[in-house]
Order: structure tokens, then sequence, then C-alpha cells
């Protein structure tokens, strides 16, 4: 789990190589992993282009229905995206499960990981199914194959 | 016919950064081979022999071409065309 508690905002967390993320959109994501136990859940976390500061949760429906497996359903894929587009706003988080495994990116993950900008959050529901109990939640980069994980920053509410 | 073609960021190395370019053609294929010859390369990231790649989605007026004719899906004049890389993994 991330760290609480901490309030410190940071001007450029891109070059700190840190995911400052709101609690409340933590917990969104949690939520969803454990809701959709056994099968992989995946999502963006949208925020304005070149703040780097993730703002609008966006579930997003895991078309392969899988415990081994997630990609976008294309078409809800389209209609999100060119919100994006109508907003200025970038997937600034694209985050998923694992859900027997750890919270780290998988070979597949790497070869088709194609935001070199994003934040990659991998939450592992392995422990806690989908009940209440203990998550993995770990954000990296992936940029040419190359994974560099980071800090995760948990802003908390009100914070 | 002219059609617009929407690139994603990823592939805009191939355009010099430019966000749509222009193609032509009555299929989805020989539109995409019309966008090859001002952009050399791109087509190779798109498709793989008579195929598109699996993990990129095209649209043509918003419809999954997968769920039409693929690369034989019919295209006219003011379509548009948007590609997108799938967000998949594992």
């Amino acid at each position: 789990m991330g760290e609480r508690g901490r309030h410190s905002h940071r001007l450029a967390p891109s070059l700190d190589a840190v995911l400052a993320i709101p609690e409340e959109i933590r917990d969104q994501i949690v939520g969803h992993a454990r809701r959709d136990h056994p099968d992989e859940a995946c999502g963006i976390v949208a925020g304005p282009e070149g703040s780097d500061t993730p703002t609008r949760f966006v579930a997003m429906t895991n078309a392969e229905r899988s415990p081994t497996f997630f990609r976008f359903d294309s078409t809800e894929q389209l209609a999100v995206w060119r919100e994006l587009d109508d907003l200025d706003q970038v997937p600034v988080v694209i985050y998923h499960s694992h859900t027997a495994t750890s919270a780290y990116p998988s070979r597949t993950d790497v070869s088709l990981a194609s935001e070199p900008d994003a934040h990659y959050v991998l939450v592992s529901t392995a422990q806690c199914g989908t009940s209440e109990g203990p998550t993995e939640f770990r954000s990296f980069r992936i940029v040419d194959g190359v994974v560099t994980e980071e800090e995760v920053e948990v802003i908390p509410h009100g914070g | 016919m002219a059609v617009e073609v929407r690139i994603p960021t990823i592939l805009r190395t191939y355009t010099g950064g430019a966000k749509s370019v222009d193609g032509r053609g009555s299929t989805l294929s020989e539109v995409l081979e019309s966008v090859e010859s001002g952009h050399p390369g791109i087509t190779e990231r798109l498709v793989d022999g008579a195929d598109l790649r699996r993990f990129i989605n095209v649209y043509v007026n918003d419809e999954d071409v997968r769920f039409l004719a693929g690369l034989a899906t019919p295209v006219g004049d003011g379509d548009v065309v948007v590609v997108l890389p799938a967000v998949a993994g594992g």
C-alpha cells in the first residue's frame, strides 16, 4: 500500500519519479480491482495535459473478462479518448489488476505498453480477493521496454 | 477520395508530429497505402501481412473495423479513420 499522511505536493512529480494520487482515487482503483476479482480490472485516471496530475477516474471494461489478460473495450476506448481530446486531458494513470500474482508488470504488460508518459499502476488482489484485506498498489514507468518503479504518494482526502 | 487519418501520439514520429494526415482510397487498405507513401514506415506499425496488428485499433467513422471488414472496409470521401493502440496487457 502507498504511504498515507503526507501532504506535500510536488512541483515536478514526473522528474521526481513519483505518482501523487488522491486517496479517493486510489480507493476507487482498489475497489474496482476487488469488484472484478478474479478477472483483471482496468481503467485510467485522466488529468490535464502536461499537469501529471490524475483527477478523473474512469473505469474501463475489460473486453477479455479474463483472470490473466486485459484489453480495453475498443469502442469504449475510442469514446473515452475522444473525451480526453475534447477536455485537453491525457491518461495520466493507466491501471490494471493482477488477481493471482504480484503488482509488477508482466512481460505482456511491458511489450504492449504504448504510453511512455503514463504512470502504469498495478494492483494485486491475490491476497484479498473480493473482500477487505491487503492489496498491493504500485506504480511504474514503462518506456521502450524498460520498467522503472516509482514512489506512490497518496494525497489524503481534503489534503 | 480524401480521408482524414488520425494518428496516435506514439506514431507521430512518422508524421512530423502531425495529429492527422490525408489519405486516399476506397478501402482502408488503400488509404493506409497512400499514407505510407508520404510517411514511410508507418504501415509496418499498423499492419502485419494481410491483417491489422492485433493490438492496433482502427476505426472508420467510429466503428472498429474488426467488426466491419478489416482492411477491406470501404471508405468514402470525407470519412474519418482513427488509429489507436489498444490498451492491453496480462
